[in-house]
């Protein structure tokens, strides 16, 4: 087992754990505004697919992605600046929380109209075959995703021209505010890549390492043979739908159930008992973090508001 | 100056994609039956052919799939042409076009251009009933982001399209599917007209009739009708709803200081209304009579021909507006004034 990737991992896990809860604690402040979404007990999903793809795969999420722009870019004070409004935002205070992109390290988005992103991770891997490259594009989206028409359309025409995409549901049990076994007739979404058609793969999205052995084998995959994946990864979102939801319609019990194999413990747990790090040591690096977050309110609270002359600019190119 | 030729508005319309698609690789056709069946109004027919099916691609009945594939194929440097088989099927892709397409760059700041063009015919043709005769142009040129085209000649059709082609923002592009047959002088190889640049179809100095796409000709009708009576209408010919061209309008306005915009589809919060804000605010000393507007009555389009005569702008309609506004009495012998949209 690769010491430092495991450590790697940690230390991500750590930074969106302690980016969000920062962000939480901001929004109470209000300092930022409308609506967070948090990813807290989702981390191994995001970060295990994405240390698994190469740094020139594309990556297209939802308005829950806070995680996935931090995994892909590291820069916790372009992400925080853009949760506070500040020019110096990744989206320059014009997207917000849902909005979160980076053009140039292929970090597409932060979509927030659910299932609308999937049919244009299709095109973007439309646009890799198209143009003979080797690229693969990681979709993510919520179990609540798989009702949606745009959903199907998207799976649809990747499974017909065989796009090299890699469709992860992250099932986290509950679409919104109401539990799975309301809102979908099958018990696992992945069945429902059977039809169109594409291999698709169950997975305990709270183990990082498994999580990022099935994205490894879905993305080599999709590289080579030009096909599309679905990967669903069982996992649990410890707060609520957004910062506005208090999360009354599931038991004390159930969460406590479920964070008892919270995905940075899990993960820690396994580092530990291979004897790669001591806690300790663990601590330093979950230390590390809190300060690069520290760093990144810090910045997003000096940062400027955009400034009012630029509200025009950007509609058209 | 290269020699004109007669061109059906498919074929222009053809010739602009062929030509552009001969120019840069990126550009790429897709839409239902654009491929091996031609297109189901024969705009696309041979395409297959010259550029195989890599370029030209078949779709299923899945425009949210097939709008959102085209998005994201842009987002990433292709330039997709994306034809719905009309633009009333594309309302099943409004999520695609308002919220991703028209947003994407604002939201992120300018890190994506898009350079998309959607393109197919709208508006009523024939008996096709409420669901498919729909002028939805006023609905996409609502939201900023998107721009908004709908030619009227051939000429036009071809060179709006190269420049819609080229141009790096998402564009929504109006045919007719009464118009693909219509014969006129296209200008060959390089001809492209610049989009937001309106154009006079016909000078006149009493009244400027305001318009767009099919309803160009409708008005160019009513103008033959009353120069006979001795009043000489303007036609200005807008070719694009987004950029619209304001200075060419209030130009024309002020000129003749009266105004009917001629729309096809509802009145209610329509490319005519915005047009009447417009020139009654920049235009206002010079105006002789209040702004009017010619549009669709109020109501879905229905089956019965009679019917869909009834709520369709006609040039009688136009015609009896302008008189109202000038005063002047229906000649003996005319029809009666239509119904008046409200």
């Amino acid at each position: 087992m690769d010491a430092q990737l495991l450590l790697g991992l940690y230390r991500q896990m750590c930074l969106c754990r302690r980016f969000e809860e920062a962000s939480a604690k901001a929004y109470s402040q209000g300092k930022i505004s409308g609506f967070l979404h948090l990813y807290i007990g989702q981390e191994a999903v995001a970060l295990g697919a994405i240390s698994a793809a190469e740094p020139t795969d594309y990556i297209v999420a939802t308005y829950r992605e806070h995680a996935h722009y931090l995994a892909r870019t590291g820069d916790a004070r372009g992400a925080m600046a853009e949760l506070f409004g500040k020019a110096t935002g990744c989206s320059g205070g014009r997207g917000g929380s849902m909005h979160l992109f980076d053009a140039r390290q292929r970090m597409l988005g932060g979509w927030a109209i659910v299932g609308g992103h999937v049919p244009i991770a299709a095109g973007v891997a439309f646009a890799s075959k198209y143009r003979d490259e080797p690229d693969v594009t990681l979709c993510f989206f919520g179990d609540g995703t798989a009702n949606m028409g745009a959903f199907h359309e998207g799976l649809a025409l990747a499974g017909l021209w065989k796009l090299p995409v890699v469709f992860i549901c992250e099932n986290n049990q509950y679409a919104m505010g109401t539990p799975l076994y309301r809102t979908l007739a099958v018990e696992d979404v992945a069945v429902r890549a059977r039809g169109y058609p594409m291999e698709f793969e169950i997975v305990n999205g709270d183990d990082v390492l498994e999580m990022r052995d099935v994205t490894r084998h879905a993305v080599a995959r999709a590289r080579k043979e030009r096909l599309p994946f679905f990967i669903e990864a069982k996992t649990y979102r410890f707060r609520g739908h957004s910062m506005a939801d208090p999360a009354k319609y599931r038991t004390r019990e159930e969460v406590q159930r479920w964070m008892e194999r919270d995905p940075i413990h899990i993960l820690a747990h396994r580092i530990q008992t291979l004897g790669i790090a001591t806690e300790d040591q663990l601590r330093a690096l979950d230390d590390e973090a809190k300060a690069q977050v520290q760093d990144a309110v810090d910045f997003a609270d000096a940062s400027p508001f955009p400034a009012p002359e630029t509200v025009s600019e950007y509609v058209y190119a | 100056m290269p020699e004109p030729r007669i061109l059906s508005f498919r074929e222009a319309l053809r010739e602009a994609m062929a030509e552009e698609m001969e120019r840069d690789p990126a550009i790429l056709l897709m839409g239902e039956e654009v491929g091996d069946y031609g297109g189901a109004y024969k705009v696309s027919e041979g395409l297959l052919a010259r550029f195989g099916a890599s370029r030209v691609i078949d779709t299923p009945i899945a425009e949210t799939g097939f709008a959102g594939v085209g998005i994201g194929a842009a987002m990433v440097g292709l330039r997709p042409i994306i034809e719905f088989m009309t633009w009333n099927f594309s309302l099943t892709a409004f999520d695609q076009l308002v919220n991703n397409a028209a947003k994407l760059r604002y939201m992120a700041n300018g890190q994506f251009t898009l350079p998309i063009v959607f393109r197919g015919p709208g508006g009523a043709a024939h008996a096709l009933s409420a669901q498919h005769s729909q002028a939805l142009e006023g609905m996409f040129a609502h939201v900023p982001g998107l721009k908004v085209v709908a030619p009227a000649t051939p000429a036009d059709g071809k060179g709006l399209l190269k420049a819609a082609i080229r141009d790096d923002n998402p564009v929504c592009f109006f045919e007719s599917e009464v118009m693909y047959a219509l014969k006129g002088p296209v200008p060959d190889g390089e001809h492209v007209v610049p989009l937001g640049v309106a154009e006079v179809k016909r000078p006149g100095r009493d009244v400027t009739l305001v318009t767009w796409s099919k309803m160009v000709h409708t008005a160019l009708k009513a103008a033959e009708a009353l120069a006979a009576e001795g009043i000489e209408a303007e036609v200005l010919d807008l070719r694009s709803l987004r950029p619209l061209d304001e200075e060419r309008l209030v130009d024309s306005v002020r000129r003749t200081h009266r105004c009917v915009v001629v729309q096809e589809g509802w009145p209610f919060a329509g490319v005519a209304a915005e047009i009447v804000a417009r020139v009654t605010r920049e235009a206002f000393d010079h105006l002789d009579a209040p702004p009017e507007r010619v549009t669709n009555l109020d109501v879905p389009m229905p089956y019965a021909r009679n019917l869909e005569d009834i709520v369709l702008p006609s040039a009688d309609r136009v015609a009896a507006t302008v008189r109202r506004l000038l005063g002047r009495e229906q000649p003996a012998g005319a029809p009666p004034r239509a119904a008046r949209a409200r």
